[in-house]
């Protein structure tokens, strides 16, 4: 039966406008009815009837309900893929409801086995090092993976926008739109015992490594439920477990506490690597080449990664660096450039950075990326590049864009399927939003908390020491 | 020479190798446990105990008078010791204390490593680090080029992944270059995480003036990293507060600033046996009473402590029975001890080398102020290093940095005795 209801639905619309003409002319009647004829039965059946067909039009909605899910299943993948192809927007099959999460995928796409070669954008530039090749081996899976991924980083952003201009996030908010290609294509190459640590920007490397959208608005709104139960704020996102370690909101010093990781992976033999994330402002600090020289001396398993955004702040690169080659800037450090607008561009870069840091030391990644909005909320991000930049680079570069296109190209999905992606990417976003508002505020016992891991019972202060004493735990 | 003589035949007869096969000092501390069993003491005299007696005489010789004054004589008490060793109080140098501390750690935890400039080949600017380099390998004495904000930001990063490294400021003058580290990355960490991240790491080095050094070498950051909630801030005075407290830092799970005192590491001061077990630890956040009294309390910390013994005595002659507490830890302040102290005397003098202003004696006064008001019988007198940076013509150091009289005169003006001095405009 589920066969025949593109056609149904077809029909549904010209039934539709005859029966609202029909009820027109029974609700008119209605006003002047009389009960005495037995005109009343043509009336009920008619509304009957109305409502019937109500009730069809309603759950026609292929909106990505899980209780359809069960009925929704296609026999076989090519069963669907053909449909797809045969259907030309009337003829779309139920069965091409979008994944209502993260974890759920879409039934064609789980596809594991297929490998697609991927051509990054441009090829790598070395320094130091000869580059990795252009084509990266990719599923279906990925890709669709890809794409839900940046769809829900890009959601979780906006959100953070407007949650800020209603401010419900207070102090500072640095957005990563724009940028998520690195942090998608890092995870892709990496395990999570890989140790990862960033700057303020990390709202979405939190998401990638795998926090939840939930832990990050209530975080960014300060909330119990939050990543850092509301203590951090939107610089201090942490997950220990997925070895991220923040988050940091003092420019440029992650990079040697990055390479400190790299350090302790070395020191305990691990076959692991810490990617050490600065922005193109921070790639002038002192202390990220003396973290360098250290690692470099001693061969540690550092990956740092450069995501040059080409503003540091309200600074132009060519305005701060007078050298913006950051990739060579190891000069006896190997280095590489990379789109990083490109996920598998940045995915096959981590990868070669990964096998090259294991057996000679530490290399520097330059992600060529941008973000379009400003440095952070209180930056409209106009006043020092234009707004034909921005649209430019949305346009030819963007991430998300590109997966899309690439989809297309390997016919994986239907532009409605990836635009029910997005629709369900908003849903979760304000869902988790919504409970993330419900969140509580933390417990006012909670500013002596975690001062120290061993507090001996010392005594803590409030403002006014009379008032407010704590002992420490 | 004829002791010498002595104490070799004794080594030749009685000399049995520890179990490491290592003839090095620090192997003493930890091969078996001291004053157990009678021939012990014998068989852990070689060579570099040699050394120590030798420079334990050169440099407790060379001295000026300051610490526990009668401790100079080396030779004879330890010949001494040797016969009588069950009654012998052993003597260490501070220098040696952190030593041992540092090896003994370092053998219990795989986990802790150090790292700081000329800590392995140079073995330690100030020869705190001594052998460890030979005993444990490059890997966990970790040189490092000049580069305080780098290294100091690695040893962080090791932390957080779990290590507990020790990171040597050669003074802590550098630290100003890694200070944000200390802070922001170290201190703020496990708040800023909700407690995910801890950061066990030590920051140890010489703090506060030496002898002629100048202005840039010569301040005391105890105030500075005292005030930062998140931090726990330590100063020894003697040998077994060295040892004690450097092995309770390098154990506790929180970042530690261990602040040491340059001319405090070649003094000698008496350990007990208690203190030379390598399970050994003392509590942090435990002010310690050096010197108990009922007219006034005098606070001093690191090598003012030592000034204060003096002090007392001077005063003692005059009557004034000074009580003495070595503060031990900064932070967390022992207010409790400091009130306690001055409810019983009811007269308070703070010493410190410190640039006064927003200094430690102005955090202890405002503490007995607020708790132990009714009970102060004088107003708090505050002794600190003068207001200026440090001059380096002797007799302006002299004056920039507090001396025994200047103790001595405002315990006097505490209790009510000095002169009255003409009013100042």
């Amino acid at each position: 039966m589920w066969k025949h209801l593109p056609l149904w639905k077809l029909l549904s619309t010209v039934e539709l406008s005859t029966s609202i003409t029909k009820s027109k002319a029974i609700f008119s009647s209605a006003l002047n009815f009389d009960y005495s004829k037995p005109h009343y039965i043509k009336f009920f059946s008619s509304g009957l009837y109305f409502i019937i067909l109500f009730l069809f039009l309603f759950f026609s909605d292929p909106s990505p309900n899980l209780t359809f899910q069960s009925l929704q299943q296609p026999k076989t993948t090519t069963d669907a893929m053909a449909l797809a192809r045969r259907s030309s927007g009337l003829l779309k099959p139920l069965s091409t409801a979008s994944s209502s999460s993260l974890l759920q995928r879409r039934p064609f796409s789980t596809d594991d086995t297929t490998t697609i070669t991927v051509e990054t954008s441009v090829p790598f530039t070395g320094h130091n090092c000869d580059p990795p090749s252009r084509s990266v081996d990719t599923t279906p899976k990925e890709l669709m993976t890809f794409f839900t991924d940046m769809a829900f980083m890009r959601r979780m952003e906006i959100a953070a926008d407007s949650l800020y201009k209603s401010k419900l996030i207070r102090g500072f908010c640095h957005l990563y739109d724009g940028q998520e290609a690195v942090s998608i294509g890092m995870e892709a190459a990496i395990t999570k015992k890989d140790c990862i640590i960033t700057a303020y920007r990390d709202h979405c490397i939190f998401l990638g490594r795998g926090g939840t959208l939930l832990e990050s608005f209530a975080e960014l709104m300060g909330r119990q439920a939050g990543c850092s139960r509301g203590k951090g704020g939107s610089m201090h996102f942490y997950k220990k477990d997925a070895c991220f370690f923040g988050g940091h909101g003092i420019v440029g010093a992650q990079v040697p506490l990055g390479c400190g990781l790299a350090f302790a992976q070395k020191y305990r033999k691990e076959d692991h690597v810490t990617f050490t994330m600065y922005g193109d402002g921070a790639a002038n600090q002192g202390q990220l080449f003396e973290a360098l020289n250290m690692a470099a001396l001693w061969d540690l398993p550092a990956i740092l990664v450069c995501e040059n955004n080409h503003y540091g702040m309200g600074t132009a690169e060519w305005r701060a660096a007078k050298s913006p080659a950051y990739y060579k800037r190891g000069d006896y450090v190997p280095g590489l450039k990379v789109d990083g607008m490109d996920a598998f561009a940045v995915k096959q870069a981590c990868k070669f950075a990964k096998e090259h840091a294991l057996k000679n030391g530490p290399i520097i990644l330059e992600m060529d990326t941008y973000r379009y909005h400003g440095h952070s909320m209180s930056d409209p991000g106009s006043t020092y590049r234009t707004r034909d930049e921005i649209s430019g680079v949305r346009q030819e570069r963007d991430p998300i864009e590109r997966i899309r296109k690439l989809i297309f190209a390997h016919d994986l999905a239907t532009e409605k399927e990836l635009k029910d992606i997005e629709k369900q990417a908003r849903k979760e976003v304000d869902e988790a939003i919504a409970q993330a508002k419900e969140s509580p505020m933390p417990d006012e016992s909670e500013l002596f908390t975690n001062v120290y891991r061993k507090g001996y019972g010392v005594e803590s202060f409030g403002t006014d020491r009379k008032e407010l004493r704590a002992t420490l735990p | 020479m004829g002791h010498h003589t002595n104490l070799l035949s004794y080594r030749r007869r009685l000399f049995q190798p520890s179990p490491a096969g290592d003839r090095k000092l620090i192997s003493i501390y930890h091969s078996r446990p001291l004053f157990s069993v009678n021939s012990n003491l014998f068989c852990l005299i070689d060579e570099s105990m040699w050394g120590i007696i030798r420079q334990n005489v050169g440099v407790t010789g060379g001295l000026s008078s300051q610490g526990l004054g009668n401790h100079m004589m080396r030779l004879r008490p330890v010949a001494s010791a040797m016969r009588s060793y069950s009654s012998a109080t052993k003597e260490m140098t501070v220098r040696d204390a952190l030593n041992s501390a540092l090896d003994e750690e370092m053998a219990a935890d795989p986990n802790v490593f150090v790292m700081g400039e000329e800590v392995g080949e140079y073995q330690g600017a100030y020869k705190i680090t001594k052998g460890l380099l030979d005993k444990y390998g490059p890997e966990r004495v970790v040189d490092t080029p000049i580069t305080e904000a780098g290294f100091a930001g690695i040893g962080v990063g090791a932390a957080y992944h779990g290590l507990r490294p020790v990171i040597e400021f050669m003074t802590f003058n550098f630290s100003m270059q890694a200070i944000d580290h200390v802070i922001n990355s170290a201190a703020k960490s496990n708040y800023m995480s909700a407690g995910q991240i801890n950061v066990p790491i030590v920051f140890r080095g010489p703090n506060g003036p030496a002898a002629g050094v100048g202005a840039q070498h010569s301040q005391c950051y105890g105030a500075w990293y005292g005030s930062v909630p998140g931090l726990k801030v330590l100063v020894p005075y003697s040998s077994e507060d060295a040892r004690g407290l450097l092995k309770a830092a390098i154990r506790d799970p929180d970042p530690v600033v261990f602040l040491e005192n340059e001319l405090l590491y070649g003094e000698s001061f008496p350990v007990s046996a208690e203190a030379l077990d390598s399970s050994f630890c003392l509590p942090i956040g435990k002010a310690k009473i050096e010197r108990e009294g009922k007219d006034i309390t005098i606070t001093a910390f690191s090598k003012m402590v030592g000034y204060a013994l003096k002090a007392a005595e001077i005063l003692e002659k005059d009557g004034i029975n000074a009580e003495v507490i070595n503060l031990r830890s900064i932070r967390p302040l022992d207010r409790a001890t400091i009130n306690a102290s001055v409810r019983k005397t009811n007269r308070l003098v703070t010493v410190e080398e410190g640039f006064p202003q927003h200094g430690i004696g102005a955090e202890i006064c405002a503490s007995v102020v607020e708790d132990s008001f009714g009970y102060l019988d004088a107003p708090v007198e505050r002794i600190a290093g003068a207001d200026v940076p440090t001059p380096y013509a002797a007799n302006l150091e002299r004056m920039a940095f507090p001396q025994i009289e200047d103790i001595v005169r405002a315990a006097k003006r505490a209790c009510y005795r000095s002169v009255p001095m003409s009013a100042t405009a």
